[in-house]
C-alpha cells in the first residue's frame, strides 16, 4: 500500500484544485509560499511548537471514559473502551486554536496586518479573534446571522476580544454564506488581508496547510496511545463539518491499515429526512468555495441548504481530503442525527462530567454506534475536538433545563 | 473565428466604442430578463452577457446578488438559460455570452452544457471561477463547439498568467479593473490599465474589455481609449430595479452614447 499520509494537495485524487476568481490566485501562490518556506524552517516550527507548549496548553491529555465506555456492552460479554483526546482542553475550548495560531504565524511573516475568518458554531471566530489579539492583528469575522443567535456567548467572546463580528444575511444565513462573504473580502483586500479559513475546505493550499496544523492531534494521540496503554485503537471516530477535526485526529493514522477510521456527519432531522448535513452521505462531487469536492446540491448544481441542531457541521461541503478517503474506502463515513447526538451528549456529561460540543456529540454517538459492531475488548479512540459550554443555551432548551423544578 | 471577436474588431475599424452589457436570467421572471436583454441589444450593447443565477457568487457585489437570489427563488432552473439565449439570440445580431460559475455546468454536463448552449446560438461562456489552469475539459471541449471562452484577468496576476490567460481566452479576455467584486465604482481603478497593459505585453492578438465598477459615459469612453470594450453589469441591474425597462433603456443609450 502506498503511503497516504504523503498526499498532498493540490488534488487529493479527482478533488481539490483551486475553482476561484483569478483575483485570488496571486494571494494563494503567496500563501502556499510561506507555508512551504516555514514548514521547512526549523524556527517556524519551534516557535509553532512552543506557543502550543506555552499557551494553546499541548499536549492535550487522553482519558479513557470508563463509564462511558459502559454504555457499549454488557456485563457479560463486556465493553468496548472508548478514549478520548482532550481537544476541548485546549486555550479556546476547541481544536480550532491549532489551525489558527499557524496561520497567524504565517500571516505575521506575509506582513499581513488584517485578518478575516468565518465562523460557524464561532469556535472558528473565537480562536482567530483569540490569535489576533495575541499578536495584535485587526481581525474580522464573519458569521452567518441564524449563527450569531444560536451561538450568541461566542459572539460576546469574539467582540470582547476586540474582534468585529459581522452578522451574514445573504442566503442561508449560515455558515456557506459566511464563508462567500469572507471570499469577496478577501478578494477586495487582498493586499493586507489573510484570509485564516478554519477547515480542511477551500482552495489549495487550504486543505492540506489547515489539515497539517491539525495532524499534531493524532501525531500526539498515536503516541499517548503507545505510551500510555500500549496498543493502537481499533478505530478512530471524529465529527465532519468541514472535517477540520477529523483529518487532524486521522492523518497520522491514515498508514496503519489495521486502525479503522470512522467519520460521523450531522444527520439533522434524520437519513431518511431532506433536512440533514451528511454530505458525504448524500451528496455528489461538484464545486463549492474554491475546491471540487462532495458537496450538497440539486440537480442544477444550486448548493443545497444543510440542516443540523449543531453550527459547526451545518456546512453543505465538506473538505476534498475526506472526499478522497471516503471514495478509497479508507474512512467511513456515517450519519448521526440531532436526537442520537443531544443524547450522547447527555450521557458524556453524566457518565464523565465532561460536557462535550454538540458537534463533539455526534462523534460520541457515533463510538456508540460503532461499538456495536465492534468485539469487547476492542477500542476506540474519539475525538473530543470541543467543549460544550457555548451550546449550554441550546442544551438548556432542549432538555428543559433551567426553571420550574 | 469569434463572433464576439469579429464585433469588437469591427467596433475597433470603425474608430467606434463597444459596449458589454450584463443581466441575469430569470431577473425578475424568465419572459422579462429575456425583454431586458433584447431591449440592450436593440439600444447600443455590442456584446450581450447572460448571467445564470447561482446560489453562491463569490464575485458579485450586492446588486447583482439580490437580483440572481430574486431569480432562484422565483424557480430559475438552469436549462432556461438555453430557453433565454435561443429567444435573444433568434431576435438581435448581438453576441450572446453566458456568465457562469463552473458547478452548474459541471454538473449539466461540460459536454451538454457546450451543445445546447451553441444549439440556442450563444457565442460561449465567462467563467468567473473557473481559472485556465483547471480548465482543460472546457477548452478543449470549447475548441470542438466554436464557443468563445472568457477567462478572468486581475491587477495581481503576473507576467506567466496574463500570457496564460490570453492564450487560452477566446473572444477576450476580461480584465478585471479592480480588487474586488462586481458593483459600481466612483473612480475606476488605475490598475485597469496595467491589466490590460500585461495582458497586450503578453499577447498582440488578444482582446481585452475592462469590467468591475464602471457606471458612468465617461468611463466607458475613457476604458475604450486603451482596451477593446468596457463591461457593465451592476449598473444596469440597478437601473432596472430603479426604473424598469424604460430605466434599463436608458442607461444603455447613456452608456453607449447613444442619448
Amino acid at each position: 500500500m502506498t503511503s497516504l499520509r504523503e498526499q498532498s494537495g493540490p488534488y487529493f485524487g479527482e478533488f481539490g484544485g483551486r475553482f476561484v476568481p483569478e483575483s485570488l490566485i496571486g494571494a494563494l501562490d503567496q500563501l502556499e509560499a510561506v507555508y512551504s518556506a516555514a514548514k521547512a524552517d526549523p524556527s517556524f516550527r519551534e516557535e509553532l511548537a512552543e506557543l502550543h507548549r506555552t499557551y494553546t496548553g499541548r499536549p492535550s491529555i487522553i482519558t479513557e471514559a470508563k463509564r462511558f465506555s459502559e454504555l457499549t456492552g454488557s456485563a457479560a460479554s463486556g465493553d468496548v473502551r472508548i478514549f478520548l483526546k482532550r481537544e476541548d482542553l485546549n486555550h479556546t475550548g476547541s481544536h480550532k486554536i491549532n489551525n489558527v495560531l499557524g496561520q497567524a504565524l504565517l500571516a505575521k511573516r506575509m506582513g499581513k496586518k488584517r485578518i478575516i475568518a468565518e465562523t460557524g458554531a464561532g469556535q472558528h471566530g473565537v480562536a482567530s479573534a483569540t490569535a489576533a489579539a495575541l499578536f495584535g492583528l485587526e481581525c474580522v469575522v464573519y458569521m452567518g446571522e441564524v449563527d450569531t443567535e444560536r451561538q450568541a456567548l461566542n459572539v460576546a467572546r469574539m467582540r470582547l476580544m476586540g474582534a468585529e463580528v459581522i452578522p451574514v444575511k445573504t442566503g442561508s444565513r449560515t455558515l456557506k454564506d459566511a464563508i462567500n462573504e469572507a471570499l469577496r473580502d478577501w478578494v477586495a483586500n487582498v493586499d493586507d488581508t489573510h484570509y485564516l479559513l478554519g477547515t480542511v475546505a477551500g482552495p489549495h493550499p487550504f486543505p492540506t496547510m489547515v489539515r497539517d496544523f491539525h495532524s499534531v492531534i493524532g501525531t500526539e494521540a498515536r503516541a499517548q496511545m503507545l505510551d500510555e496503554f500500549g496498543f493502537l485503537p481499533t478505530a478512530l471516530a471524529a465529527c465532519v463539518g468541514g472535517g477540520s477535526n477529523a483529518i487532524g485526529l486521522f492523518h497520522a493514522f491514515l498508514d496503519d491499515e489495521d486502525v479503522q477510521i470512522y467519520g460521523f456527519e450531522a444527520a439533522g432531522d434524520g437519513m431518511d429526512t431532506n433536512r440533514h448535513a451528511a454530505t458525504l452521505n448524500y451528496g455528489r462531487p461538484g464545486v463549492l468555495h474554491g475546491a471540487k469536492s462532495y458537496m450538497l446540491q440539486d440537480e442544477d448544481g444550486q448548493t443545497i441548504e444543510s440542516h443540523s441542531i449543531s453550527a459547526g457541521l451545518d456546512y453543505p461541503g465538506v473538505g476534498p481530503e475526506h472526499a478522497w478517503l471516503k471514495d478509497l474506502g479508507r474512512a467511513k463515513y456515517w450519519g448521526i442525527s440531532d436526537a442520537e447526538a443531544m443524547e450522547a451528549l447527555r450521557q458524556l456529561s453524566q457518565t464523565e462530567g465532561i460536557i462535550p460540543a454538540i458537534e463533539t456529540a455526534h462523534a460520541l454517538a457515533g463510538a456508540l454506534k460503532l461499538a456495536k459492531v465492534l468485539k469487547p475488548g476492542d477500542s476506540i479512540l474519539v475525538n473530543l475536538s470541543g467543549r460544550g459550554d457555548k451550546d449550554m443555551e441550546t442544551a438548556a432548551r432542549y432538555f428543559g433545563l433551567i426553571g420550574g423544578n | 473565428m469569434s463572433k464576439t471577436e469579429d464585433k469588437l474588431r469591427a467596433n475597433h475599424a470603425a474608430g467606434k466604442p463597444s459596449l458589454i452589457g450584463y443581466f441575469p436570467i430569470g431577473y425578475p421572471t424568465l419572459e422579462a430578463s429575456v425583454e431586458a436583454a433584447v431591449a440592450m441589444c436593440e439600444n447600443g450593447v455590442d456584446v450581450l452577457e447572460l448571467g445564470v443565477p447561482y446560489s453562491d457568487p463569490v464575485m458579485d457585489g450586492p446588486v447583482i446578488q439580490e437580483a440572481t437570489q430574486t431569480a432562484l427563488e422565483a424557480g430559475f432552473k438552469l436549462r432556461q438559460t438555453f430557453d433565454a439565449v435561443r429567444e435573444v439570440a433568434a431576435r438581435t445580431e448581438v453576441p450572446v455570452l453566458v456568465m457562469t460559475y463552473w458547478n452548474p455546468v459541471v454538473q449539466y454536463g461540460v459536454e451538454r452544457f457546450a451543445t445546447d448552449l451553441e444549439k440556442a446560438g450563444g457565442a460561449g461562456l465567462i467563467t468567473p471561477d473557473l481559472i485556465p489552469d483547471e480548465a482543460a475539459e472546457w477548452i478543449e471541449t470549447a475548441e470542438r463547439h466554436g464557443l468563445d471562452r472568457v477567462f478572468l484577468a486581475a491587477p495581481t496576476s503576473t507576467p506567466e498568467r496574463y500570457k496564460r490567460a490570453s492564450d487560452e481566452s477566446k473572444g477576450f479576455v476580461y480584465a478585471v479593473s479592480t480588487m474586488g467584486i462586481t458593483g459600481a465604482r466612483q473612480e475606476l481603478d488605475a490598475n485597469a490599465r496595467k491589466v490590460v497593459a500585461g495582458v497586450r505585453k503578453a499577447s498582440d492578438q488578444a482582446l481585452t474589455c475592462v469590467g468591475i465598477g464602471i457606471s458612468t459615459p465617461e468611463q466607458v469612453a475613457e476604458v475604450n481609449t486603451y482596451a477593446d470594450g468596457a463591461i457593465v453589469g451592476s449598473a444596469f441591474v440597478r437601473a432596472y430595479q430603479e426604473n424598469g425597462l424604460p430605466g434599463l433603456i436608458a442607461k444603455v443609450k447613456e452608456l453607449s452614447g447613444r442619448v
